[in-house]
């Protein structure tokens, strides 16, 4: 970052190829059965959508692709899909989980 | 999956310190309940007690412990071993200066290797390029830096920490960090000598490149305990504090993550110090002894357990000064019956100890306290106040008299 550059919010959208980055690691933990996100100075719990959404934000696919992708894993209406994890994968871009 | 759906990813913030629970936590806290049932969360490694800087808040015990007695390199690689294999999850190396160690990079590289998510806690003042080359390449995923105050303000920076120059190395260290790609969170404490300057804080740390901020107003144990009456703000300069805070959070959501500290003497509530006694944090000293917090040896009657002497595990599981506050049971009125009693676990034992002289005590801290009120009339009194001289945070610090001491001068490392 170099000084004075502006920083601004980045906004999830259809189009949108989130990642998550390096220092955020999705991790299953053996010890208490369950799948945990580390973060700085945080724990995050997700849930088995959850999961899926992040193991596929790999900056290569769009929001829309994954959708499509879980639409059909789930079969479910892909409308449906895209909203929920618009709105997911925009509180996880706030907290810093996933970067888009 | 549909629009009535519940969040898909709970949050549990570290209760590493002593932080405030804010609305999140109180929604996610069945995944600490459950987590912790079994094994710790975190573990605070204090690889030293040595630092160059001096701040008058430090954390660390009045009474400092020695390079002599400090853990070898093996035995902190064990120490990381152990605790992966009990559970934990992230190491908080920290310190003193955990940079002052020439081991770090090696430190770091086992609990990487061992799957720890770890984190360095740092003054940055002895940092070098090079040197947080080799700590990324070991596997490091993320850096604190804490600020004395803004770069505007050097001088006031450099003499609350006690180092002059700290302030400019800090800007170029969390430089480093970001050219680097590792992400960065800067800790600033609050207090009385930078308190009017939490925005020009918070924007500071979004000009570093900083992902998190913490806004952690100063809790008042050990050194900062005396020197409470140089540091306790007015609780007008909280309050309004706390209102740039609830801005900014708005204001730089998405760009910067703010965590507050607020603190207890002016709050109605305790905080659930270390998210509760030997519940989800365990603190290693430099010498190995293993402590529920870090300030846990300031109640004169328990013993600690040493790593070099017992496993990790049996330690955290049945060592007595784990099990003296774990839970429920040791508590008397007013927590013993109190609906909040896992909320906030009667809060701080080690500043119940030492008001109330009884660690089993509601913390004074609390509303319901009967000492509570006395108690909260010290800060009122004393933040209006002259502020007088710092007792910098050194060996044997404590016991000289305040104003004798050259400020700022720098100690050896």
């Amino acid at each position: 970052m170099a000084e004075g550059a502006q920083r601004v919010r980045g906004i999830v959208a259809s189009e949108t190829r989130p990642v998550v980055p390096a220092h955020i690691k999705l991790r299953h933990d053996p010890g208490r059965g369950r799948w945990i996100i580390l973060a700085p100075e945080r724990l995050f719990d997700p849930d088995e959508i959850a999961v899926e959404v992040l193991k596929l934000c790999d900056g290569q696919r769009t929001v829309a692709d994954i959708a499509e992708h879980l639409a059909k894993e789930y079969n479910a209406p892909v409308a449906d899909i895209k909203a929920d994890i618009i709105e997911m994968l925009q509180d996880l871009a706030d907290k810093g989980v996933v970067k888009v | 999956m549909n629009e009535h759906s519940p969040a898909h990813v709970k949050e549990t913030a570290m209760p590493l310190g002593a932080r405030q629970p804010g609305e999140e936590e109180k929604e996610s806290t069945e995944m600490a309940d459950e987590a912790c049932a079994r094994a710790p969360i975190g573990l605070l490694a204090e690889l030293t007690h040595r630092c160059p800087l001096q701040c008058p808040y430090c954390s660390n015990p009045v009474e400092l412990e020695r390079v002599n007695t400090e853990l070898t390199t093996q035995e902190w690689q064990d120490v990381m071993r152990q605790a992966a294999a009990l559970g934990v999850l992230q190491i908080h190396l920290s310190g003193g200066e955990p940079t002052a160690r020439r081991d770090l990079v090696e430190i770091v590289k086992t609990a990487s290797e061992c799957g720890l998510y770890t984190n360095l806690i740092t003054a940055a003042v002895l940092l070098k390029r090079e040197q947080l080359v080799q700590l990324k390449e070991a596997g490091l995923d993320h850096v604190q830096i804490s600020i004395q105050d803004t770069d505007t303000r050097p001088e006031n920076a450099d003499r609350v920490g006690g180092y002059k120059g700290g302030s400019a190395k800090k800007k170029v260290v969390a430089g480093w960090v970001r050219e680097l790609g590792l992400p960065l969170t800067i800790n600033a404490p609050i207090h009385r000598h930078n308190v009017d300057n939490v925005d020009g804080i918070i924007k500071y740390a979004v000009e570093l490149g900083a992902d998190r901020v913490e806004i952690a107003h100063v809790q008042y144990y050990a050194w900062a305990l005396m020197n409470r009456a140089s540091l306790m703000p007015t609780r007008e300069q909280f309050n309004e504090a706390a209102k740039i805070v609830e801005k900014a959070r708005e204001d730089l959501k998405g760009i910067i993550v703010i965590d507050a500290v607020v603190p207890d003497y002016y709050a109605k509530y305790p905080k659930p110090c270390m998210g509760g006694w030997g519940r989800g944090i365990i603190n290693v000293t430099p010498s190995g002894r293993i402590l529920p917090c870090h300030a846990a040896e300031s109640i004169t009657h328990l013993e600690f357990d040493n790593i070099k002497d017992k496993p990790l595990a049996e330690i955290w599981l049945n060592g007595d000064a784990f099990q003296k506050y774990r839970g429920t049971d040791w508590m008397k009125e007013p927590c013993r019956s109190c609906p909040r009693r896992e909320i906030d676990f009667g809060g701080c034992r080690c500043q119940a100890f030492a008001l109330t002289g009884d660690a089993a005590n509601t913390d004074p801290a609390c509303s319901l306290s009967p000492l509570h009120e006395r108690w909260a009339k010290v800060a009122e009194v004393e933040s209006h106040e002259a502020a007088p001289e710092f007792v910098y945070r050194r060996p044997g610090g404590a016991s000289r008299k305040p104003g004798t001491q050259k400020t700022p001068a720098t100690s050896d490392v």
